[in-house]
């Protein structure tokens, strides 16, 4: 039966997110259509999440209702004991590609957010961040020379200067080649163990999910409902030849047949 | 194609509103030129009844078939033409650059030297107007060819015709017809503005001659609307053309 | 597209020089041949425009023509830009408002001559309004259009950094539309040129324009006809080509594509 992380457990970490029975429907041709329904499950601080599902299932407009992006038709999102009503700074979503702002160089980009700050603390962080993302000399540069794997990290970056609470990310390595998107995997870990902030990542990569995350949340399709949370209990860094890290893929991928036969 | 005309409350409100303000400030102003809204009306009244309104329309709208026949079978070709070789452009690129911000009034004396007062002048400054947009419509078309298609094609085998009329004017025409409803309403305005110098008929000369023979406002605001309505319709026309199935395969949304 | 051979550097320059002369000669031979004596040869519209220069007439006119344009393209600009942005914003603004100007925009701003007298007299006031109504439509559907291509994934960005309304428009819609603008602009600039020589052909009694008409009309003058229509090219391209090294700045730059 399904192993959701159920509310009975004693919180180990504090809880950052709360889902709660979220559904989704909307209007098309006069008729509703369901795509999340009773969507239920915790997250702690500074944990790492994988929410995989097949293309098109639903997943994309779940991380835009928990980015607040969308409001659910029923059920409600609750971070830090707040229930979510719009987009936050303290929450922000990185997109599969596009997502750069062109007109800014990666310095303006990386800080957009940053304009409350004093210059000279901008300045500082801004430096910081181009420094982690490792496009040291590319400050002045336009995104439209920079590869699609320096723009994505290039939003990472812009995310993470603002200090949030929590990252959400679309497929963000989606639009990459596989040699590139196992590099930027690397390093969105070391980013998120010297930062530790809390994850969210949808993507229908299994390998993906088995290779980043603590907890893998599977969605089935037509409607969306969560099919199992898997736990990933490998010790980072993690073998991806491991037989453990087979059985748990293994696992997912049975998952996700049993999603089809729904 | 549904021929359902969707007729919006909300626009069709705010020109209510507009016309309301607009009576509604010449009734304060008693005695000025400038018409109102129904006097307006009743002046194209008076055009349709005189018939007068569909001898102009006719007339103005035969200069501009003509003007943008010829500026059409002149300019896409040669446009056609020079933008495929690039020697060619770059010959003709400068001199085509100079030319194309001369407004075609400016061509009036020597339209007139050429073919005197009257319809040929008319037609040859809508000609002018038309041609060199098209001709660099056409050359830009031919640029935007994806050099795929290009290399299809010589990799059929295909004989010039052939690819002429199989790979080179599917590629182009959907751009051509844009290009084309642009350069229509060009033609419609300097149409309007050539006959206000040079002709005797037409809309354009309706809007001058009424107010040189007696100050009838009314009757230049009228032709004023006319000129707006038929252009739109002129505009609408082209865009149906747009839609039709052979050329709609290169707008990939809407 | 389809050359023999690449192009090397020179000829870049020897085409076209190529085909002035041969244009030039063609001229030439066309006004010998036809023993015209009203029609000017290449000489005689170089010995008019040095004429016009020597009389000081020239800049004058040039100045006229030219400060109309700027008046009246930069007051559509400024009430065109923040129009426009404003009905890209809120569709259903736009679908209100949009019908009239579709309505208005097809009439050459030369009909409006008469009504232009009306509200400002015969002079530089009326040819202003004209320019200010060829340029004023282009400016807001390319502001309309401009703002409404503008992809989501940019206003939702900007929401998510916590942008206001305001901010959002400013820092993120408007860097967003800007090359769409620019090219609106460039548009509306060519048009307002277009309009100028002709409002003055009718309006006024300064300019390019009226130095074609006057030219005509006092003495059959073509040699001045024709050098002031080269004149009124080159001016417009030039206009035109500054506004194009605008789109070469980087902060537009992104939004044009390149031909190589």
């Amino acid at each position: 039966m399904s192993l959701t992380n159920a509310a009975n457990t004693p919180a180990v970490a504090a809880m950052k997110l709360r889902a709660e029975q979220l559904c989704v429907a909307f209007e098309r041709d006069s008729k509703s259509v369901s795509v999340l329904e009773d969507i239920t499950f915790d997250i702690s601080d500074g944990e790492f999440i994988c929410i995989v599902g097949r293309s098109g299932c639903g997943k994309s407009t779940l991380l835009n209702v928990l980015a607040g992006f969308l409001a659910p038709t029923s059920g409600s999102v609750i971070i830090d004991g707040e229930p979510v009503h719009g987009p936050d700074p303290r929450r922000i979503l990185v997109f599969q590609e596009h997502g750069v702002f062109p007109w800014l160089t990666v310095e303006g980009n990386i800080g957009f957010g940053l304009s409350k700050l004093p210059r000279a603390e901008r300045e500082h962080r801004v430096a910081h961040y181009v420094q982690m993302i490792g496009l040291q000399g590319f400050e002045r540069t336009y995104p439209s020379d920079l590869s699609g794997g320096m723009k994505q990290r290039l939003q990472v970056a812009r995310a993470l200067a603002v200090n949030p609470d929590i990252l959400y990310l679309d497929e963000a390595f989606g639009a990459l080649d596989s040699i590139t998107r196992l590099a930027m995997r690397k390093e969105l870990l070391r980013i998120w163990q010297t930062e530790r902030r809390t994850i969210i990542f949808v993507t229908h990569d299994i390998d993906e999910a088995v290779q980043l995350a603590d907890r893998v949340v599977v969605l089935s399709s037509n409607p969306a409902r969560i099919e199992d949370i898997l736990t990933i209990d490998i010790r980072r860094p993690r073998n991806i030849s491991s037989p453990h890290y087979l059985e748990l893929r293994d696992k997912l991928l049975e998952q996700i047949g049993q999603a089809y036969t729904v | 194609m549904r021929l359902k005309l969707h007729v919006q409350p909300r626009p069709l409100l705010f020109i209510g509103v507009l016309l309301i303000c607009w009576q509604i400030a010449i009734n304060r102003h008693p005695g000025q030129l400038l018409p109102g809204p129904l006097s307006v009306l009743r002046a194209i009244g008076d055009l349709m009844h005189s018939g007068l309104l569909l001898k102009y329309i006719v007339a103005s709208l035969f200069r501009v078939t003509w003007g943008f026949a010829l500026g059409a079978s002149l300019g896409i070709p040669l446009g056609l033409a020079i933008g495929w070789n690039r020697r060619a452009e770059m010959a003709l690129n400068p001199l085509i650059q100079i030319f194309r911000p001369i407004s075609p009034l400016a061509w009036i004396p020597v339209a007139i030297l050429w073919f005197g007062v009257g319809d040929m002048a008319a037609v040859f400054l809508i000609f002018v107007g038309c041609f060199f947009p098209l001709l660099l419509t056409a050359m830009s078309a031919v640029h935007n060819i994806p050099a795929l298609y290009i290399d299809a094609g010589r990799n059929f085998g295909l004989s010039p015709f052939a690819f002429v009329s199989r790979v080179l004017y599917p590629a182009v025409a959907p751009q051509l017809v844009v290009g084309m409803r642009i350069t229509l309403g060009i033609a419609w305005l300097v149409v309007v503005a050539a006959e206000m110098i040079a002709v005797n008929s037409g809309l354009g000369f309706l809007i001058v001659d009424a107010r040189n023979a007696g100050n009838r406002y009314d009757l230049v605001v009228a032709g004023m609307v006319i000129i707006g309505a038929i252009g739109l319709l002129l505009d609408l026309g082209m865009r149906s053309l747009e839609r039709v199935k052979s050329f709609r395969w290169s707008y990939s949304e809407d | 597209m389809n050359s023999l051979s690449k192009p090397r550097n020179w000829e870049k320059y020897f085409w076209p020089v190529l085909a002035a002369a041969l244009l030039f000669a063609i001229w030439h031979y066309c006004v010998v041949w036809t023993g015209t004596n009203i029609f000017p040869s290449p000489l005689d519209v170089e010995k008019g425009m040095a004429e016009l220069l020597h009389k000081g007439v020239l800049w004058d006119d040039i100045g006229d023509s030219v400060r109309r344009v700027a008046v009246g393209f930069g007051a559509a600009a400024v009430t065109g830009i923040p129009l426009g942005l404003t009905l890209g914003l809120y569709p259903a603004a736009n679908q209100m408002v949009n019908p009239v100007l579709q309505i208005l925009r097809p009439i050459s701003p030369i009909a409006w001559i008469p009504i232009a007298i009306i509200l400002f007299g015969v002079g530089d006031r009326a040819a202003v309004f004209l320019i200010f109504l060829g340029a004023f439509f282009p400016i807001v559907l390319a502001c309309v259009s401009g703002v409404s291509s503008v992809p989501s994934i940019f206003q939702r960005t900007g929401r998510n950094f916590g942008l206001s309304s305001t901010q959002l428009l400013a820092r993120v819609v408007f860097p967003a539309a800007l090359p769409q603008i620019l090219i609106g602009l460039r548009i509306a600039l060519g048009i307002a040129w277009v309009v100028v020589v002709a409002a003055e052909m009718i309006a006024v009694e300064s300019g390019l324009g009226y130095l074609v008409i006057d030219s005509r009309n006092s003495g059959k003058r073509y040699d001045l006809v024709i050098a002031a229509m080269l004149l009124i090219g080159v001016i417009g391209l030039i206009l035109d080509l500054g506004f194009r090294s605008l789109e070469g700045l980087p902060s537009v730059r992104w939004g044009f594509r390149h031909e190589s």
